[in-house]
């Protein structure tokens, strides 16, 4: 083999190398990305069940039940419309009634909110950037009263 | 009197920075000796200046002087001292004066080590770091000036975040901007050589060490920042691919793709345009990092307060520097390219091999952390992708540098010889396959796929890494010459794939052995996890300086022997309200226990979050073997004696010229 063509083998095997990565990125990318939901967008139903997605919005004042060990149901909405979450597990510090929090899970037949994680942020005048726009589009044709005025704090 | 003063300072840096980018440049041109010289007064004076600044909002901050708006946000009377000092880069304005105090850091020991470089080089340098910094006061007076005063007064701060409260996280940012900011360094050098046209081996053994101590820092910040997540966050996890830590992990893989490609610059006078790219891809990516961080485009832990204006001016910033290098690059690059023939298998095409899967890996990781935001730019939906992307397309894109960290120790530079690479590579490769198989057992009683690809990959880059330091001891008669004669890089190389070795053998084993649960408690139940019983015994009050707690109390036992004795508290900060989990972990080499609490219940029970974490520790011992063989590589003498070397020819050709 001439110099020449070992120089294109090596720069085809480089091609073929990055393209498999590129591939292999992409594959992983769409399997595991997930799209955030608000409770009206939800509710709006077009939606594979069982598929993984992330739900935002505010946890409902009065909603929060504790039930029998580690379970945990609340209802979480966006001022349109509310979805009730359940949850087994340890909330975080900064879970309050009234405050945006984010959860990522599935739907289950109910039809609830199955969660398997649930993030609030470490700062109580946070709001999920999401949540904030989700919120602050129905801020002026809906009372938000039930909840902490977050969107107007920025 | 004492911000104001502060202000000032910082003022009057922009003013030295502006000259120290300009003088120097024109002095270029003009081929003016005085303009040149004028780069390290300009660099010191800089430095003076900015060290005044931080000088002064350490003060404020100290006195808790809460007329000052930055200081009354983040400082509190009841404050412990050692936390008042570190507030300063508790948000966002401190943390970038702490930037700039770092930037003209690094730029003041540039101009003092540099005394032996040629004139003209080691003032483009220094005019190049004094564009950076130039940008960085404007971005602080402009849109982030931490000394502005507030009327009236509050009589109290609103107090430092208490997850900020912690040893660990007062010297993780200082470090993660060692790095960051390092990078600003060779990116310097790169811009320089862009602009002399002069790109030699010369030039790479002045880059190496900078780039190195960069490195190193950068090393040391992002482990300390996983260590502080860890133990401070509650949560037992180690790395998130939170996309702040995607930030400050770029320019890492960048930079150690950096770190090799000079050694091939150095060396064999390759790949001389690429690691000039590499080098404006690292500091461009540690712009990037402080873009995401700084303009709050990110849904992350790291919830910094976000304003619009600074994000645009990030971005502008982040323009003109990119865009400006890249230029620079492509009407540039071309004049630099030369040198010999590469063999795909010789330590340089090994090397270069490693710099196709960093730089791949990075891109990954860029992906994942740049697409959703430009989804959500765009208006196509809001999407995340969590950890099992990162994971999927990360972990196969590195394996193969842990095969090339054994072969390029064995295959010399310019050609390698396969039957002496394999019979050299015999050993480390059967002590692998045996620590595969056996290692999981040892220590777990059971093996994974994953563990025993851990041990497989991390026993050989460990194995094969001693190997050739032990031959080089071994070449000698006597094991103490031995020693004296390996030189510094090559210990500090060996500490660092050592040191990557014991990070895939954590990885791999926290990974497959760990286990978690969370429990609710009653007094004195208990529950059962990796080999240990929890009791948890009871729950009273205890009381911090500036906080109120709830503390558990939970012993450990192993075959009815006690263990450990932890105690998870819940903490209470009045000053802001914040309810802190602080979590109570029995360390140790081979495995953690780790205990959070969750909340109390009205039956007097607990909820209990409750690790058991084996070998994690190795992940950080890793980094922290990085960290010492990247000062011992920087550290070489080589560097020096060379340096002295070049700068006795240098003033001979000046002598000569005069």
């Amino acid at each position: 083999m001439s110099k020449r063509h070992k120089r294109m083998a090596a720069v085809a095997a480089l091609l073929v190398g990055i393209g498999l990565a590129a591939v292999l990125g992409f594959t992983a990318f769409r399997k595991n990305m997930m799209y955030f939901y608000t409770p009206s967008d939800l509710l709006s139903g077009q939606l594979a069940a069982g598929a993984a997605l992330q739900l935002g919005g505010l946890v409902e004042k009065g909603s929060l039940k504790h039930g029998d060990g580690l379970n945990i149901d609340f209802v979480m909405s966006d001022c349109r419309h509310a979805v009730p979450v359940h949850y087994e597990g340890i909330l975080p510090d900064l879970f309050r009634e009234g405050q945006g929090v984010v959860a990522t899970g599935h739907m289950s037949a109910g039809p609830v909110f199955v969660a398997s994680t649930i993030l609030a942020k470490h700062d109580e005048n946070y709001m999920p950037p999401n949540v904030a726009k989700a919120v602050g589009t129905v801020d002026g044709k809906h009372s938000c009263a039930p909840f902490k005025s977050v969107t107007a704090s920025k | 009197m004492i911000p104001e003063l502060g202000h000032f300072a910082v003022i009057l840096a922009l003013g030295v920075a502006l000259l120290q980018a300009g003088l120097p440049l024109l002095g270029w041109r003009r081929r003016d000796a005085r303009l040149l010289a004028f780069a390290g007064s300009a660099a010191q004076a800089q430095f003076l200046c900015v060290a005044a600044a931080y000088a002064c909002l350490t003060y404020a901050f100290v006195t808790k002087d809460f007329s000052v708006a930055y200081v009354a946000d983040n400082d509190h009377s009841q404050l412990p001292l050692i936390y008042r000092i570190t507030a300063v880069w508790g948000a966002h304005e401190g943390s970038l004066l702490l930037w700039v105090l770092i930037l003209s850091g690094w730029t003041l020991a540039v101009s003092i080590f540099n005394r032996r470089l040629p004139l003209d080089l080691s003032a483009l340098v220094l005019s190049v770091l004094g564009m950076i910094s130039s940008g960085f006061y404007l971005f602080i007076l402009l849109t982030s000036n931490p000394f502005i005063r507030q009327v009236p007064a509050p009589a109290e701060g609103r107090d430092l975040n208490p997850i900020l409260q912690d040893p660990g996280l007062a010297i993780h940012p200082p470090m993660l901007y060692m790095g960051y900011v390092g990078f600003s360094v060779a990116f310097s050098f790169a811009i320089a050589a862009l602009i002399t046209g002069r790109l030699d081996a010369a030039w790479a053994r002045w880059t190496r060490p900078w780039t190195t101590a960069a490195w190193m820092f950068l090393t040391l910040g992002i482990t300390l920042g996983s260590w502080w997540a860890y133990k401070e966050l509650g949560w037992g996890g180690w790395w998130f691919w939170d996309p702040v830590e995607n930030a400050s992990f770029m320019p890492w893989l960048a930079g150690t793709a950096l770190i090799h490609s000079l050694a091939v610059t150095e060396k064999r006078g390759l790949l001389k345009s690429w690691t000039v790219l590499l080098a404006i891809l690292a500091f461009s990516l540690s712009l990037l990092g402080t873009f995401l961080v700084r303009s709050g485009v990110l849904v992350s832990v790291h919830a910094f307060a976000s304003d619009p204006s600074r994000g645009r001016f990030i971005l502008g910033f982040m323009a003109v520097v990119v865009g400006g290098a890249l230029t620079l690059y492509a009407w540039r690059a071309p004049r630099l390219s030369g040198g010999g023939e590469l063999q795909l298998f010789s330590r340089e095409g090994l090397l270069l091999f490693n710099n196709v899967f960093l730089v791949a890996a990075c891109a990954a990781v860029l992906l994942g952390t740049l697409y959703p935001l430009a989804l959500d730019a765009l208006g196509l939906g809001k999407i995340s992708v969590g950890p099992p992307y990162f994971n999927a397309v990360f972990l196969p894109m590195i394996a193969p540098l842990f095969l090339l960290v054994g072969l390029a120790a064995v295959v010399p530079w310019k050609r390698g010889h396969w039957r002496e690479t394999v019979r050299r590579l015999k050993r480390p490769a059967l002590a692998a396959l045996v620590l595969a198989v056996v290692l999981p057992f040892a220590l777990h009683g059971r093996t994974t796929l994953l563990a025993a690809s851990g041990a497989l990959f991390g026993g050989w880059a460990i194995v094969a890494a001693a190997q050739d330091v032990l031959r080089r001891i071994r070449a000698k008669p006597h094991w103490r010459g031995g020693v004296a004669a390996v030189p510094r890089a090559v210990w500090g190389m060996t500490l660092a794939h050592i040191g990557l070795g014991l990070w895939a053998l954590g990885v791999s084993g926290v990974i497959s052995f760990g286990d978690e649960k969370d429990v609710r408690l009653a007094r004195g139940a208990e529950t059962e996890l990796g080999g240990y019983s929890f009791r948890f015994e009871q729950a009273g009050e205890t009381a911090g300086p500036n906080y109120t707690a709830q503390q558990g109390t939970v012993t450990v036992e192993r075959d009815n022997k006690l263990v450990a004795t932890l105690y998870p508290q819940k903490r209470l900060y009045p000053s802001q309200g914040t309810v802190l989990t602080q979590s109570s972990i029995d360390a140790g080499l081979l495995r953690d226990l780790y205990v959070s609490l969750g909340q109390g219940y009205d039956d007097g029970s607990w909820s209990l979050r409750v690790y058991y974490k084996p070998v994690i520790r190795l992940i950080w011992l890793g980094g922290v073997f990085m960290f010492f063989g990247g000062l011992l590589a920087a550290s070489d003498r080589r560097y020096r004696l060379a340096r002295a070397a070049e700068r006795r020819a240098v003033e001979a050709v000046e002598a000569a010229a005069a």
